[in-house]
């Protein structure tokens, strides 16, 4: 208990130094709501096992080594080539390196001009009232020590626009690396898709390097009427990474929110998603993790219908191997009014080794009396009759395997509707299975 | 072809093939008839490797070479096949890619090079012809969602392209209406010939009609205690199974 004071007095301490550099100084709503997250933030700390929500992620010994904001260190410079690899073709993309925006590693040639694409800090010069009028308006209810964090320490992050009616051609890439050890880095990112608009954005995060870092990023996404918003999350931190990320997505009548997440990389790795679904709008939740030596993934998922006749599609899968272990907690609720909703919560795991371990849980939580629900949680291992059965089709049981694994993951990576990400995705899949027997040509 | 010399298998404690010897020459059709719980799914199960049968005496040789050493994808590979009675669903795995998979994993075995995409689509276009498939299977995941008939047509699809020299077939007729068992019998009858042997195992006379065997064997409590030729099988349809425990 004492260290985790002192842990939490140091992040405290350093707030001082670094205050006066955080963006958006002169504008005292931000400067205000930057004080009321370091409030609640210096009397909760950073979550533990103690809160229900965390009862299987324990990040108090990550947290304790008090990594630095990278405001508190010397930028580096970064150069295009080695950026390369990171960048999804056919994409625009914003680039924030060690917490900070940069403008020549960023290609965004060609934005229609009516849409607003730009770094955060960006935003709050330019344009502060359309920011002030999102910024902390889709996580205002939510309290956990992760967001108060956030909200108090974030240097940097994606601002998106996309005015009425307004379809953007191609997607919007968010390219997040830190490349230094032992820092901390914290982004607010702002997605809006105006009354009809539409718009994919793709969050991804990588470390250079292995080493350990925080990642603490929130997603603020807010769906008009009739709005049509698909959110691609691939989180391939470096291997010692604590990644906690929040999306928090606001859906008004008749939008749709789709949203797939792909979690490979980091050691500790918590998505927490949150969605409020409007009249007759539509979400569909899916992700993917794949972990294997001592990773661990956390995925908790809230979709509140507050409204009637909405729709909610959720379907996560893990594969765990070596002693990798996941968490699942999906829960739905259905409040007093809204009727005819129509709910479907599935997640599926793979435990490819006897270490493995998932936790799973779906709730529902259903105050309406006229709607439809399902969940279902499966949690298995290879089939031995269909490794059998490939066998007997000449291909060894090694491949056999592989082969089923990557089909399990392969449903997801078939979800994605943007041809140049998909093949992105199948290439890091396809480096999971180092073995072999899996062929590019996936048929 | 196969050679099996008073082969012996357990389950567990308990007998289920109790020293059955067969010899099946290059080209021969050969029928393995019996009552349920005879032994005869026992039987294809432990040709094809499958795992959870322990074999306590006897021997299987594949041209000359002992089966029992070898893994089942090694079977597969020396040219032993085996259509399944109950084909499993693969989902995520797409026809086209388990049959290229299996085509050059045998081809590599034989030290062939490996067929690449467009002779393979070519290879493949031509046999799913054979068996009056559209070409839409393909592109379907391993058997999911295929009707009974649609599954037993794919394994004889996978049979015409990898070509196996020893065909067994596991009740490949149950479960089949009459048209389709007519399609099943002419693929495997187009397969037919003198390099290529097949041992049918089945419950009824039926697919016999379509598929004409050289020699017929009854199976009965783990021995073959009769064998004869294609006219036993109608005998046996006629009389049914307990005129063979009488026959003793």
């Amino acid at each position: 208990m004492a260290s985790a004071v002192s842990s939490l007095e140091k992040y405290l301490e350093e707030y001082d130094e670094i205050k006066s550099t955080l963006p958006g100084q002169g504008l005292d709503w931000l400067v205000q709501l930057r004080q009321q997250g370091l409030d609640q933030f210096s009397t909760q700390g950073f979550p533990t096992t103690r809160d229900e929500d965390w009862r299987y992620t324990n990040v108090t010994p990550f947290i304790k080594k008090s990594f630095q904001s990278v405001l508190a260190k010397p930028s580096t410079t970064v150069l295009p080539e080695q950026m390369d690899h990171y960048y999804v073709p056919d994409c625009w993309q914003v680039v924030i390196v060690d917490g900070h925006f940069s403008n020549t590693l960023s290609k965004l040639d060609g934005l229609p001009e009516e849409v607003v694409v730009m770094a955060l800090s960006d935003a709050l010069i330019k344009c502060p009232d359309k920011v002030k009028s999102y910024l902390g308006q889709a996580v205002e209810n939510e309290d956990h020590g992760f967001i108060h964090y956030n909200t108090a320490w974030f240097s940097e992050g994606l601002f998106v626009w996309i005015p009425q009616q307004v379809k953007m051609k191609q997607p919007l890439q968010l390219v997040h690396v830190v490349t230094q050890e032992n820092v901390a880095t914290a982004t607010r990112n702002l997605i809006v898709a105006e009354a009809g608009a539409e718009g994919v954005v793709i969050e991804s995060y990588f470390g250079s390097q292995a080493q350990a870092y925080l990642t603490s990023s929130i997603s603020e996404v807010f769906v008009a009427e009739n709005a049509h918003l698909t959110l691609y999350k691939l989180q391939n931190e470096a291997s010692k990474a604590l990644h906690c990320s929040g999306v928090y997505s606001q859906q008004e009548k008749h939008s749709t929110f789709n949203y797939l997440d792909f979690s490979f990389g980091g050691l500790i790795a918590r998505n927490e998603l949150h969605v409020n679904v409007g009249f007759a709008a539509a979400c569909d939740l899916n992700g993917l993790f794949v972990g294997s030596g001592r990773q661990h993934f956390d995925n908790h998922t809230w979709i509140n219908h507050l409204q009637p006749r909405g729709s909610s599609r959720e379907l996560f899968k893990g594969i765990l191997d070596g002693r990798a272990r996941g968490v699942f907690q999906g829960c739905v609720k259905v409040f007093e009014d809204a009727q005819k909703i129509d709910s479907e919560m599935h997640n599926h795991n793979l435990l490819l080794s006897d270490n493995a371990e998932i936790d799973t849980k779906p709730q529902l939580v259903i105050y309406a009396d006229d709607v439809k629900c399902a969940h279902g949680v499966t949690v298995g291992q290879l089939d031995d009759a269909s490794v059998f059965y490939l066998q007997s089709r000449a291909v060894s049981e090694e491949e056999a395997k592989n082969m089923l694994t990557f089909a399990f993951a392969n449903e997801m990576v078939d979800q994605i509707k943007v041809s140049s990400f998909k093949s992105y995705i199948l290439a890091l899949l396809l480096q999971k299975f180092p073995q072999g027997g899996i062929e590019q040509e996936w048929l | 072809m196969l050679s099996i010399k008073d082969l012996q298998v357990k389950i567990g404690d308990k007998s289920i093939l109790k020293g059955i010897s067969l010899d099946i020459k290059p080209g021969e059709v050969h029928a393995i008839m019996g009552p349920n719980g005879s032994g005869k799914s026992t039987l294809s199960h432990v040709l094809a490797g499958k795992e959870g049968y322990t074999i306590t005496g006897g021997s299987i040789e594949i041209e000359g070479q002992d089966l029992e050493e070898m893994a089942p994808e090694i079977r597969a590979r020396e040219g032993l096949f085996l259509a399944f009675q109950y084909p499993v669903e693969i989902p995520g795995v797409s026809n086209i890619y388990l049959l290229k998979a299996a085509l050059n994993a045998v081809r590599k075995h034989q030290g062939l090079t490996e067929v690449d995409a467009l002779d393979f689509l070519a290879l493949v276009k031509e046999k799913i012809k054979l068996l009056g498939m559209d070409e839409k299977f393909l592109y379907r995941s391993v058997n999911q969602g295929f009707s009974g008939g649609e599954k037993k047509r794919n394994e004889i699809l996978q049979m015409a392209v990898m070509e196996p020299k020893m065909c067994i077939m596991d009740e490949t007729d149950s479960g089949l209406d009459i048209d389709a068992l007519q399609i099943v019998a002419a693929g495997v009858n187009s397969l037919r010939s003198e390099k290529r042997s097949f041992l049918m195992i089945t419950h009824y006379q039926r697919l016999l009609d379509y598929i004409v065997p050289d020699v017929v064997h009854v199976l009965a409590d783990g021995r073959i205690v009769k064998t004869g030729g294609p006219e036993l099988a109608l005998e046996l349809e006629q009389k049914g199974y307990g005129w063979i425990g009488q026959v003793e």
